[in-house]
């Protein structure tokens, strides 16, 4: 370093870890720390325009919200932000370890820290691969859930159902509902049609092709309400059927939304969770090459505070997208 | 420090042969393209930006071209589509967002400070080279298909359109990366990095601007980051979010999208609004009138610009009360940029006023930006907008504000900082024909598209009715006008690279840190620690003959400031 001369000098001669533009030691960790405050201001508000447009289209389709809720694995969720709070703490106890020189224990908690993040990647993959096999996706590839193949557990079950209209397993106690076998049959257009519509129509007015709204139980020539202008409700369910199902066959349009939504957020967090494991696993090789002790920690921290804020938007995605009701 | 002697030459004294500079420093493309200069950065962003004002340049001669007759004149209608969208997105996300705050920003930011560098070094590095990356795929869509969209990419065109949209949402989403890593830098480096007993008073108006500029870049380019990736994800997965087939709002897109194109106004003209106020300033040899005020105001633009997006959309379906709303606070902003303007015209009555190129750039920035910000009312009036709305008077506001306001200012502040940049003064007088040249080159180009506008030319058509026919030939005469004038400025700013006279350390007489290192500076900034003076202490400078250039008085760069000890 051809520049200056004097005391600042030979603080950079003993420490090689100081940059040559700061005066200081304690000057480059603050411009560090603050640095990384600052970034985190832009990642807040990366996360608050999906935020906003999750408030927005929650508000304009509340009913998209309610049915999807119906898809989301409340257990998996919630062990996932255990598994992050957990990993948060390790971090955080990983920070404490570095200022007290203390090698062994913050690579071992740099490593948990990892191993959470690693965790919390697995279990997002088997959530995701339910949805990816259930058709709960984004615009076009969503695929409609009145059958309930998603619910219905063991995985052989997600195939051939849903495709073909009337191939729908059906909660109990609906194949034996008196016209069911004629619905199979007949390729008549009122084919779609509950037998209680069916039955209400004279036999001689024609019902126009593909002017039915919804299928099976709640078929009809008049739009649900959350449709048309004039709509109806939907049918009473019968007696007999449970609660679930009824809800599930009550499918409001536009449910990919939900899943457009989903998959955004939880796509660019779950991106963010794999940088941090990028940015905790350099913190631990240099750990390893033991470059950390009381008198330099800045990495340390720096990456801690980033995970902390990974951490932290979860905390709002999880209510948001699977507490919801 | 205490000891310097006033009889030992300051580095402005030394013959400037025998002097390490950051030019010389290091030679090879890849002592460029690794470097960690602050000042080489800015260099590579100072070249980068004119190679895309060039070609932003270009196209608008193109589409003036185009526009001399009604109908066909040169190109057709789809490649017209083509040439005013990249024309917009260039000069925007290439050329205007970046060329003050990242080219002369870089350069000039830490030296006001008396700083070494920036805080992170090799994040704005990075930060080039995310531009460049960036810079690259966005012209990639000349050879990917074109973009035909104008330079909003408003839904649901922009999702169905089948020319290159996706490259460029990338193209914008990674450039925003550049922006947000330029501001958290400068933000970083001016609370961390600044001289002792530089307190927040005695930071130059600059600074300020470009704190202002800063905060904006990390608060309101991320909301862009996730829109153009909401675009991309939509067009490549299909995910209807911003589709009303499949149940999406378009108009959440426009929301979104004028969040962050709003501010990004503030984030081309805070900068601009920084140099004026150092320009004025020292060519006006007088202490900035109202500092506290217009370094309050940069804040106040800056926050206030967050809130007045809905001005964009007034003809989009918005509830009434939303519009009356977005109005009174569009307004609501015309009040601190008054404040400056009435603060810069404060600091030149009684001043000492030098003509130079620098300052009639300054003066015409106060013309132009006064016409733009003006107009801007018109636009932000409910009824008037309806009728304005669309039409060659919104094409006209916004090039008064973004070309009148920012490219004024920046060839100002670009020939106010060349001969720190590289050590070369250019041709004065010919600077000034060329500074008038523009202005009258601007106001042909534009004044007339006011008149054209209110009387009902919509904007991007191709084609138009033959009574429009006069307002288009002088517009674009206009335009040719301008263009010849850059080339002269190009030409004669190359010669003085080669051929200028050596600059003195500081040639214009500004009392701000910059100046007191040498021209161009050392790689490490400043080779003997600066003296601290106030940002427009003017009377602490003294004209040298023999340097031909201001210095410090001997007794103020013998006297230094206690707060400089210790620092280096
Ligand atoms: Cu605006």
């Amino acid at each position: 370093m051809s520049h200056g001369a004097g005391a600042a000098d030979l603080h950079h001669e003993e420490r090689p870890e100081l940059q040559h533009h700061f005066e200081t030691p304690e000057q480059q960790f603050e411009s560090g720390k603050f640095g990384m405050w600052v970034f985190l201001a832009t990642e807040i508000l990366l996360f608050g325009g999906l935020f906003c447009a999750y408030a927005v289209y929650r508000a304009l389709h509340p009913e998209v919200f309610v049915y999807a809720s119906l898809f989301l694995d409340r257990v998996l969720g919630g062990i996932n932000t255990l598994v992050l709070i957990c990993s948060s703490f390790t971090m955080a106890w990983g920070v404490r370890a570095a200022q007290l020189g203390q090698r062994r224990l913050l690579i071992v908690l740099l490593g948990l820290t990892i191993l959470g993040g690693l965790g919390f990647m697995g279990i997002k993959y088997v959530e995701y691969e339910h949805k990816w096999k259930a058709g709960l996706l984004w615009g076009t590839h969503y695929r409609s859930q009145a059958d309930g193949h998603a619910l219905h557990h063991g995985d052989a079950g997600t195939e051939g159902h849903g495709v073909a209209p009337d191939g729908h397993a059906e909660p109990d106690g609906h194949a034996s509902e008196p016209g069911a076998a004629a619905e199979q049959a007949a390729p008549d257009p009122r084919a779609g049609l509950p037998p209680a519509a069916a039955a209400a129509l004279p036999p001689t007015v024609p019902v126009p092709e593909g002017r039915t709204f919804g299928d099976g139980e709640n078929a009809s020539l008049i739009p649900p309400a959350a449709v048309g202008p004039v709509g109806v409700r939907p049918p009473e369910p019968a007696e007999d059927d449970d609660d679930l199902a009824r809800r599930l066959r009550n499918e409001p349009r536009n449910v990919h939304l939900f899943f457009g939504i989903y998959f955004t957020m939880t796509g660019l967090h779950a991106l963010h969770v794999i940088v941090g494991m990028i940015l905790i696993g350099y913190v631990m090789a240099r750990a390893i090459r033991g470059d950390f002790g009381p008198r330099y920690f800045t990495p340390v921290d720096i990456v801690g505070l980033y995970w902390h804020l990974v951490d932290l938007i979860w905390i709002f995605l999880f209510p948001l997208l699977y507490l919801i009701e | 420090m205490t000891t310097l002697d006033a009889s030992v030459p300051r580095p402005a004294q030394r013959p400037a042969s025998d002097r390490d500079n950051y030019l010389t420093h290091a030679r090879g493309f890849l002592s460029w393209a690794f470097t960690l200069d602050h000042k080489r950065i800015g260099v590579m962003y100072l070249v980068s930006t004119l190679g895309a004002f060039l070609l932003g340049g270009l196209l608008a001669m193109l589409i003036r071209t185009e526009l001399l007759t009604p109908g066909p004149t040169v190109i057709d209608a789809d490649t017209y589509n083509n040439v005013f969208t990249l024309h917009g997105a260039i000069m925007i996300f290439l050329f205007l967002i970046p060329v003050i705050p990242a080219a002369l920003g870089n350069f000039v930011l830490p030296l006001m400070l008396g700083a070494k560098d920036v805080a992170f070094p090799r994040m704005n590095l990075l930060s080039y080279w995310i531009y460049a990356t960036g810079g690259i795929m966005l012209l990639g869509v000349l050879l990917t298909g074109g973009l035909d969209t104008g330079w909003t990419f408003y839904t649901p065109y922009s999702t169905t359109t089948n020319t290159s949209v996706g490259l460029a949402t990338l193209a914008v989403f990674i450039l925003g990366f550049g922006n947000i890593f330029t501001g958290v830098n400068f933000i970083t480096t001016i609370h961390k990095l600044r001289l002792p007993g530089q307190t927040w008073s005695k930071l130059p108006l600059f600074i300020w601007a470009q704190y202002a500029t800063s905060v904006i870049q990390i608060l309101a380019t991320p909301v862009l980051g996730i829109t153009v990736l909401l675009i991309f994800i939509e067009r490549v997965m299909g995910v209807g979010i911003f589709d009303p087939n499949l149940g999406g709002d378009p108009v959440l897109y426009q929301h979104f999208f004028w969040f962050y194109s709003h501010p990004a106004v503030y984030i081309m003209v805070l900068p601009a609004m920084g140099v004026i106020s150092e320009l004025i300033s020292v060519f006006s040899r007088k202490p900035i009138f109202g500092y506290k005020a217009i370094a309050g105001s940069s804040l106040a633009i800056a926050i206030v610009g967050f809130f007045v997006w809905g001005h964009h959309m007034f003809t989009s379906g918005q509830s009434n009360l939303a519009g009356t709303i977005f109005s009174i606070l569009t307004y609501a902003v015309a009040i601190p940029s008054a404040i400056k303007v009435f603060n810069w015209v404060a600091t030149m009555y009684k001043g000492n006023i030098r003509l130079d190129a620098p300052m009639i750039y300054a003066l015409s920035f106060l013309w132009l930006f006064g016409i733009g910000g003006l107009t801007g009312l018109f636009l932000g009036n409910l009824g008037v907008d309806l009728h304005l709305h669309d039409t060659y008077f919104v094409v006209a506001h916004f090039h008064y504000v973004m070309v009148g306001g920012t490219l004024a200012a920046f060839l100002g502040a670009l020939h106010y900082w060349w001969p720190k940049m590289f050590g070369r003064m250019y041709n004065e007088p010919l600077a000034r024909i060329c500074a008038v040249l523009v202005f009258l080159g601007f106001n042909l180009t534009f004044f007339v598209q006011f008149i054209a506008g209110t009387k009902g030319m919509p904007r991007r058509y191709f084609n138009y009715l033959p009574e429009f026919t006069v307002y288009h030939q002088i517009s674009s005469a206009g335009a040719f006008l301008t263009g010849l004038a850059f080339f002269i400025i190009l030409y004669y700013l190359l010669v003085s690279l080669v051929r200028g006279r050596p600059a003195p350390a500081n040639p214009w007489g500004g009392a701000t840190l910059e100046w007191q290192t040498t021209s161009p500076p050392h790689p490490h900034n400043f080779p003997e620690p600066p003296v601290l003076t106030g940002p427009y202490e003017f009377s602490a400078l003294v004209f040298d003959e023999e340097v031909g250039g201001y210095v410090l008085r001997p007794e103020r760069a013998g006297g230094a400031p206690s707060g400089a000890e210790g620092h280096r």
